[in-house]
């Protein structure tokens, strides 16, 4: 639209108005926009000026979601290395590439990161000035009032019989009542409100940045492992006692907090009927757990960590765990225990191995290693049906399937070597009287015999559970949190809160009567300002009760016709 | 203490799907009476927009609109002070279009048919939500097929809310009706989850807080997306009058009954402002139930991804709008694609994406 002379003044005289009203940073004039035409110094401030204006700043905003996107659609190395791995293998010509792009890594990969850095460094460079700005606005007054109060957005006039500076004073009166800063310029009342927008604003941004640090202490400091505990036994924090861990780049192992606890017993229930038979219901670990003192019990749930000082134990999940018995040839016990198993799907069919490291010899006396492939399932579907695969959670007819080798397990070979699978290159299977391999689905109590009196296997009555946990330790929370917190009530502020300013100008018109002029400008056009001016216009009325109007109205009274309403 | 599983009690769950069903239906009715009232009512002020585009002289001060004020006490008051608001300079000054009905008896009356035929759809729907939750004794935010009949129930809640709160939201009516009825098609064809309890990591008190209000929100950012397409529909039209051009007659019909596009404009900002703290709280409100479930409080799992990435949509709309050279339509595009974010991860995260989040049931 193109604009007129009369609206471009209008905006000027708003524009001087309202100047400082907030404190968001100056448009670019065009000059800036162009670059600098001075040295060194000169690029610096215009690179900087760029960077912490709003412009700059939403757009990083933009590249900041955008990059976020391909980390939830691609496999992440943080969340699970497996997924990662399994995609590596589908995918050979994209690999590469993303591999290149980091992104199965993408949130701590470096465009990420500069991604977010460059933003809040905007952000600081942007809080910093508007802070100052906002301190010199508490401590200044509210600007006169402009020329031509008429071009403001909510306008009200009227004359009274009263004098100006009666006028003068009840409005300051009025408007301080209803918690304005307000002072008399010359001949009008100048008045404004809504301060604590700005400082909700501001105290936003400053969370933004408390949140940031927050996370970072917390990725840098943090401590996370892992434990599979069978029921019975117990856990030591530790680091030689974790199955896995994982720690920020500045943790030290003194910090882990000194604690135990012991799996007393795992509790899990599943529906029983209906289309979600199986789904689970509960599950409850049940620990006693010191820390020095006393013991104390507790039950941890998959949404009530145990919260040990800094520390927290999650429960992650469970299975079960066979006990099992070996005997070599002339029936010496050579191993006996409850060995885990790993569920494979949601009925918690499970396999896992059996290692008999130490202590067997075989029928000639010769020290060898025994392992045992176990298949197990806590809910049979019964003999001659289909699979070995379990119906249900629940241990309601389990059954397990045994494989034996002799020979050596390679557990001394140096390698890592996965507890839950046997490296089968150095061990012979046994093989029954037809030389069919060996293989028994047995039940509990059962006990399979080893070929050429090699010994023996028995599944005992008792199969336990076991659960594991995570320990994780990560400082930084409660920062996180009075962040957020500090973020959402600054927030609120800032959106709604209006910061708006009030006129009011008093002067003895022509024919000697008052003319009281009532204007309000706001930072963004809200309906509840020309209300407001209404209100007070109102009450101002009671100090300056209107005349009667003169027969025609003093030329220079620019009040819009009213035919738009019509 | 959900070892009561099986207490499901299925008459409730039975009850809850008649519910359900039978809301539907009402709102097919109110739609069909909406496509009345916009097919018999009319753009009664023949170009009123067009008018006020063109005709208005140039030199002619922005038009005013004149705002009665209450009068204090009842004394012998002369005059009462009148407030002469102007738009800011710059900005268009458009009168509001009358609305579907255009100011037709006939077309007034179809519209407060559908109305009323939402308002009891609302009623059965909320029925048939608040039946659901008692058949399974939990808060009925479980899986999809939930959430869905929720999120509708919320919305229709909103609209009516404006509705009484006396804001100008009718035009609102027929798209509202329209998605409502797609989200519950969706919800009972594909969504369709048998009454039941939560698994346990779903147990917990963050379930009411967090999902509630997610619920809510989605709800209202709903409706601010749906006005901030209109407003861009309105603002092509007239731009096109202003520029001298001649939109064909379907368009003129239905665009002359909208608000000015400054309304439209303004409405949605003020709605997506007001639900952008809440949204805040809602993705600080799972984090803090994350830490309590998964032992860390964000781990970028894909539905906090996308939540994040709403957030930050809303957030950069906000600042578009605060933004030299970015008002307007381009702030518009933004609040657009914060609110299809919104959606890809309720839908696209839920049913494609495998993510900690997967309790869809579908
Ligand atoms: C370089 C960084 C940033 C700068 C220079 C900046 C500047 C500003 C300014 C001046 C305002 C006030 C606008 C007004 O008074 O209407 C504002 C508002 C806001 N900012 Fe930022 N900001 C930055 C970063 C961020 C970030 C990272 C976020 C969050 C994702 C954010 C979220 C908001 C929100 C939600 C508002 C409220 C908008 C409103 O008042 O309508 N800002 N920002």
């Amino acid at each position: 639209m193109s604009k007129t002379d009369t609206s471009e003044t209008g905006r000027a005289a708003e524009e001087a108005a309202g100047a400082r009203l907030s404190t968001a940073p100056q448009e670019e004039t065009d000059a800036a926009i162009g670059g600098p035409a001075l040295g060194v110094i000169g690029w610096i401030r215009w690179f900087w000026r760029q960077l912490t204006s709003m412009r700059v700043a939403l757009i990083l905003l933009f590249m900041l979601s955008l990059g976020a996107v391909p980390g939830s659609l691609i496999p992440q190395n943080s969340a699970d290395e497996l997924k990662v791995q399994t995609f590596k293998a589908a995918h050979e010509t994209l690999t590469p590439l993303y591999e290149k792009l980091q992104f199965f890594d993408v949130y701590s990969s470096v465009w990420f990161s500069a991604i977010y850095i460059l933003l809040f460094v905007s952000l600081i460079g942007c809080i910093v000035p508007r802070s100052w700005q906002f301190v010199g606005q508490l401590r200044s007054r509210p600007p006169g009032a402009p020329r031509r109060l008429d071009r403001l957005p909510a306008y009200t006039t009227w004359r009274t019989g009263a004098e100006p500076e009666q006028v003068r004073e009840a409005a300051l009166t009025v408007l301080k009542g209803r918690r304005f800063r307000a002072h008399t310029v010359g001949n009008a009342v100048a008045a404004e409100k809504g301060y604590l927008r700005e400082a909700g604003n501001l105290i936003f941004h400053v969370a933004l940045i408390v949140i940031l640090v927050a996370f970072a202490v917390g990725q840098l400091f943090k401590s996370e492992g892992g434990k599979l505990i069978v029921e019975g036994d117990g856990f030591s924090n530790t680091l030689t006692q974790y199955d896995d861990f994982k720690s920020g780049s500045l943790f030290g192992t003194d910090d882990l907090e000194p604690f135990s606890f012991k799996l007393d017993s795992f509790t899990g229930t599943y529906e029983k009927n209906g289309p979600q038979r199986g789904t689970p219901r509960t599950f409850e670990a049940a620990v006693t757990w010191s820390q020095g003192g006393p013991d104390k019990k507790a039950v941890i749930r998959v949404n009530q960590p145990l919260e040990v000082g800094g520390s927290k134990v999650y429960l992650i999940a469970h299975g079960y765990a066979p006990v099992v018995t070996v005997k070599d040839g002339r029936g010496k016990t050579v191993f006996h225990g409850a060995v885990p198993l790993l569920p494979i799907d949601n009925n918690i069919t499970s396999t896992g191995a059996i290692k008999v490291m130490d202590g067997y010899r075989d029928k000639n006396g010769k020290k060898e290693q025994l392992g045992f492939q176990a298949f197990f399932v806590p809910t049979f579907a019964g003999a001659g049906k289909g699979t070995m695969f379990s119906q249900f959670p629940a241990l309601d007819f389990p059954v397990m399937a045994l494989t034996g080798f002799h020979g050596d397990l390679r557990v001394n070979s140096g390698l890592p070597q996965n507890v839950y699978q046997l490296d089968k290159s150095k061990m012979t299977q046994f093989k029954d009287g037809s030389g069919n391999k060996l293989a028994q689905r047995m039940l509990p109590g059962e006990t399979m015999t080893l070929p050429g009196g090699a010994g023996s296997i028995t599944f005992e009555k008792d199969v336990k559970e076991w659960a594991s946990f995570q320990i994780s330790q990560q400082p930084g929370n409660g920062l996180a949190l009075a962040g957020a917190i500090a973020a959402i009530a600054g927030l609120s502020g800032s959106l709604f809160i209006q910061r708006r300013r009030v006129w009011v100008r008093a002067v003895r018109g022509e024919d000697g009567v008052t003319v009281v002029e009532m204007a309000g400008l706001g930072r963004s056009e809200s309906a509840r300002l020309p209300e407001e001016l209404g209100d007070l216009a109102v009450v101002l009325t009671a100090d300056a009760p209107p005349a009667p109007e003169p027969a025609e109205e003093p030329a220079e009274d620019p009040a819009p016709s009213g035919e738009a309403d019509k | 203490m959900i070892l009561a599983a099986t207490a499901t009690n299925e008459s409730l769950a039975q009850l809850s799907d008649l519910l359900i069903y039978s809301s539907m239906a009402v709102y097919t009715l109110a739609f069909f009476a909406h496509i009345a009232e916009w097919v018999f009512g009319s753009r009664s002020k023949v170009g009123r927009t067009a008018a006020a585009l063109t005709s208005a002289p140039k030199a002619a001060p922005a038009a005013g609109v004149t705002v009665k004020v209450k009068q204090a006490g009842g004394t012998a008051v002369l005059d009462k002070p009148k407030v002469v608001t102007r738009s800011a300079a710059g900005t268009r000054d458009v009168p509001d279009g009358p609305g579907a009905a255009g100011g037709t008896v006939k077309g007034d009356l179809y519209g407060r048919i559908a109305i009323s035929l939402t308002v009891l759809a609302f009623a059965i729907e909320a029925a048939g939500v608040v039946s659901r939750a008692l058949s399974v004794q939990r808060a009925p935010w479980g899986n999809m097929y939930e959430f869905s009949t929720t999120f509708s129930t919320v919305a229709v809640g909103a609209y009516l809310g404006f509705l009484v709160a006396k804001k100008n939201v009718r035009w609102i009516g027929l798209p509202l009706v329209t998605t409502v009825l797609l989200d519950l098609g969706m919800a009972v064809t594909w969504l369709k989850t048998p009454s039941d309890q939560l698994v346990p990591a779903l147990d917990s008190y963050w379930l009411w807080i967090h999902v509630s209000t997610a619920i809510f929100c989605g709800a209202v950012f709903y409706i601010g997306a749906v006005a901030t397409l209109l407003y861009l529909f309105r603002d092509s039209y007239e731009n096109k009058l202003a520029t001298g051009g001649n939109p064909g007659s379907f368009a003129r019909s239905v665009m002359e009954r909208l608000p000015s596009a400054a309304s439209l404009d303004k409405f949605s900002y003020r709605v997506n402002a007001a639900v952008f703290p809440l949204w805040t709280f809602t993705i600080i409100a799972g984090a803090i139930w994350a830490g309590d479930a998964w032992g860390r409080y964000w781990g970028w799992d894909a539905k906090e991804v996308w939540s994040f990435i709403t957030w930050v949509g809303y957030a950069a709309y906000l600042h578009a709008r605060a933004t030299a050279g970015w008002k307007g339509r381009k702030a518009a595009y933004i609040a657009l694609i914060a609110f299809a974010c919104f959606l890809f991860n309720y839908y696209g995260v839920n049913i494609f994406v495998s993510s900690k989040h997967s309790y869809a049931g579908v």
